[in-house]
């Protein structure tokens, strides 16, 4: 493969090209101008990124591992898988690098009020964690449906001490709970710092989000080298709005790698009901930012179907739309049964219960390895399943 | 001259806008209400865009969005009311207000086009600032469409600037940190804002105010300060509550609009 040389986007108005930008109303246009002079001035000194390495090895329990999954290897083929570990973080998936990241953030900027929007629960319970050890009010926006799913997580936030808030506007997800928390923005700017979830919403969020994640991918690139002395060959990473998996690929975007995003394919990316707008959407603007969305011939945005609330989004972070545009990430879907399968496979296997929405980026690395040879083939294993036992019970009609 | 621009000129009083969401509850009562608005002494019509994701919008107006989208209200419904609006009215100016999505599906040149062909003469798009709205507003420029846009009070004086300088019609000042349907607490502050606003502005540009007024004392105090009052989601609310008497609803709508309108002092 030939050497890749991307620019180092965003640009200064928080483009990639045609993407990303600042979408908002007027009155957001402050606080994120705020919050960008406070990132680039406070979260780039050497206090600041000392203090959150410090947090992210005693409290967080990073590094996480890389670890090499031999019976799944052997029993599919030649290939061999590795599982970067990050659902082995404390609270249980990869979104607790942003939230403390974030936290740590807005204590410096003085602010005494957290909002955060959550789908599948795992951010919400990320930044109420981190929100509970710094002592600061947390309230968290989760669609009903998505309570409704989550009810672990819920609990969980609730007893870390954040207020959930409900949303039942529109199509009660995570996009409505992300319109809900914007509001709440806009309301209270001068005490409040908003955490967004992914690599989503206006700038200077994208960048950010894919900053505090890219730890991911910089332990990854180490550990590969030197415990096991390889490279590589593949990268694979499920794609919602798209943190886990900018954490894992932005370190290696100049590398000779192949990477993989695997976006929600629902019921099939022809029924209409997925969540797989690199795939099938077209760009648009949602969120604050232009990118990547699934809308209707009217510019209406389409309510989305997936198995995991963490993937059930119309749009996608705008570094991606990018990436797929210049032909650097190869977006591909898998279905909800798919992922269920996978999901089956690994917790039966390897005794690791992954998320649902992980378990579409081993559907599709499962499906490659058996097809490929000799290619070591590194997935970001990027929360645990924990959450998603009530959904699967359900799904397989048993009482807990 | 355009509309807009007369109307400022013109008028002996100082201007008085509604905002209503097209489609809510139907295309055609929206035409009707429109007609009543103006009947009443509304004197420049924001109709609102439909969008599913109205990030800007309190409980109020997002309820009118979602009853609007139930029905379909597309873009070329919005422009079938403009269309049927200024078949009998040559004289009011209409803009259209709402988000950027729906417009960048269709198109910023065919929007713009079709936008011209049935009367809309102002465009305000809540989600895109001057910063990104470079290639819509040369656009809307070549088709002589005002491009307004929004100051609130979390605008820096160098971006008001920029504001103004990009602005034609009139500048939309945002009453409160917050959402439609909020209440305006501080009178004091807003008046100091506008003052503000009206030094550094190097040309004439109106500055009407808009979020959280909602009775006759806060619409007098705000046309005492400014050169328009801006009320939507007390519109909005009238029609929430007389969804099943549509007869009614406009009653209340002429009602309500006429009892502002005798609150707002003359120039």
């Amino acid at each position: 493969m030939k050497k890749i040389i991307l620019p180092k986007l965003p640009n200064k108005d928080g483009h990639f090209d045609e993407y990303g930008g600042m979408f908002v109303s007027e009155t957001l246009m402050y606080p994120l101008k705020e919050l960008l002079e406070a990132y680039n001035k406070i979260a780039k000194s050497a206090k600041f990124r000392q203090l959150l390495t410090k947090e992210l090895t005693m409290y967080v329990g990073r590094p996480t591992p890389i670890y090499y999954a031999s019976r799944i290897s052997k029993e599919l083929g030649s290939s061999h898988i590795y599982l970067k570990r990050e659902d082995l973080n404390h609270t249980g998936a990869h979104k607790i690098n942003n939230a403390m990241g974030q936290v740590l953030l807005a204590k410096a900027m003085k602010k005494t009020r957290i909002i955060a929007e959550t789908g599948a629960g795992q951010h919400g319970v990320a930044t109420a964690t981190a929100c509970a050890k710094y002592n600061i009010k947390c309230v968290v926006y989760m669609g009903e449906e998505d309570i409704e799913r989550q009810k672990i997580n819920v609990y969980r936030m609730k007893l870390l001490g954040a207020e959930v808030i409900p949303v039942s506007s529109g199509s009660k997800t995570l996009k409505d709970a992300l319109n809900e928390a914007l509001r709440d923005w806009v309301s209270n700017v001068d005490d409040t710092h908003y955490i967004i979830g992914s690599v989503a919403g206006p700038h200077p969020y994208p960048m950010i989000v894919r900053d505090f994640q890219s730890i991911i991918g910089h332990e990854s690139k180490k550990q590969m080298a030197s415990i096991y002395k390889k490279k590589a060959d593949i990268l694979v990473a499920c794609v919602g709005g798209g943190s886990n998996a900018i954490g894992l690929f932005h370190p290696f975007l100049n590398d000779d790698v192949e990477i993989i995003g695997v976006e929600a394919g629902g019921y099939g990316l022809s029924t209409g009901k997925h969540a797989a707008p690199l795939n099938k959407g077209k760009p648009g603007v949602l969120h604050g930012n232009r990118t990547y969305i699934m809308e209707d011939e009217n510019g209406q945005i389409q309510s989305t179907h997936s198995i995991s609330a963490g993937l059930d989004y119309p749009g996608v972070g705008p570094e991606h739309s990018w990436l797929k545009d210049n032909k650097r990430v190869k977006y591909v879907s898998v279905t909800d049964k798919e992922a269920l399968k996978a999901f089956y496979y690994l917790t039966e296997r390897e005794g690791i219960i992954p998320a649902l929405e992980t378990a579409h980026a081993l559907a599709y690395a499962f499906k490659i390895a058996k097809k490929y040879k000799n290619k070591n083939i590194l997935i970001n294993l990027s929360g645990r399943g924990d959450k998603d036992i009530d959904t699967i019970a359900r799904m397989t009609q048993m009482t807990l | 001259m355009n509309r807009i621009e007369k109307t400022f000129i013109n008028n002996k009083k100082k201007v008085f806008i509604a905002y209503i969401v097209c489609g809510d509850p139907d295309i055609h009562t929206t035409v009707k209400i429109m007609n009543t608005l103006v009947d009443s002494g509304v004197d420049l019509i924001e109709l609102g865009v439909p969008f599913t994701d109205p990030i800007a919008d309190g409980p109020t107006i997002q309820k009118s969005i979602e009853r609007s989208l139930k029905k379909n209200t597309s873009l070329n419904d919005v422009f079938d009311v403009c269309n049927k609006f200024r078949a009998k009215n040559k004289t009011t100016p209409l803009v259209l207000m709402g988000y950027l999505n729906p417009i960048e599906n269709l198109g910023y040149k065919k929007f713009s086009k079709i936008a011209v062909q049935s009367g809309v003469d102002g465009v305000l798009v809540v989600d895109s600032p001057p910063e990104e709205s470079s290639v819509l507003s040369t656009v809307l420029k070549e088709y002589k469409i005002c491009n307004i846009y929004l100051a609130s009070p979390t605008t820096s004086k160098s971006r008001l600037e920029t504001i103004i300088n990009t602005s034609n019609g009139y500048l939309y000042y945002v009453s409160l940190k917050g959402i439609t349907g909020s209440k305006i607490s501080d009178i004091k502050s807003i008046e100091q804002n506008i003052n503000m606003i009206k030094k550094i502005k190097k040309n004439d540009l109106p500055v009407v105010v808009g979020f959280g007024i909602k009775d006759k004392k806060t619409a007098k105090e705000i046309s005492k300060i400014s050169d328009g009052v801006i009320i939507g989601s007390s519109f909005v609310k009238i029609i929430e509550e007389n969804l099943h008497n549509k007869q009614r609803m406009v009653d209340n709508i002429n009602k309500y609009a006429v009892k502002i309108k005798t609150s707002i002092v003359n120039k």
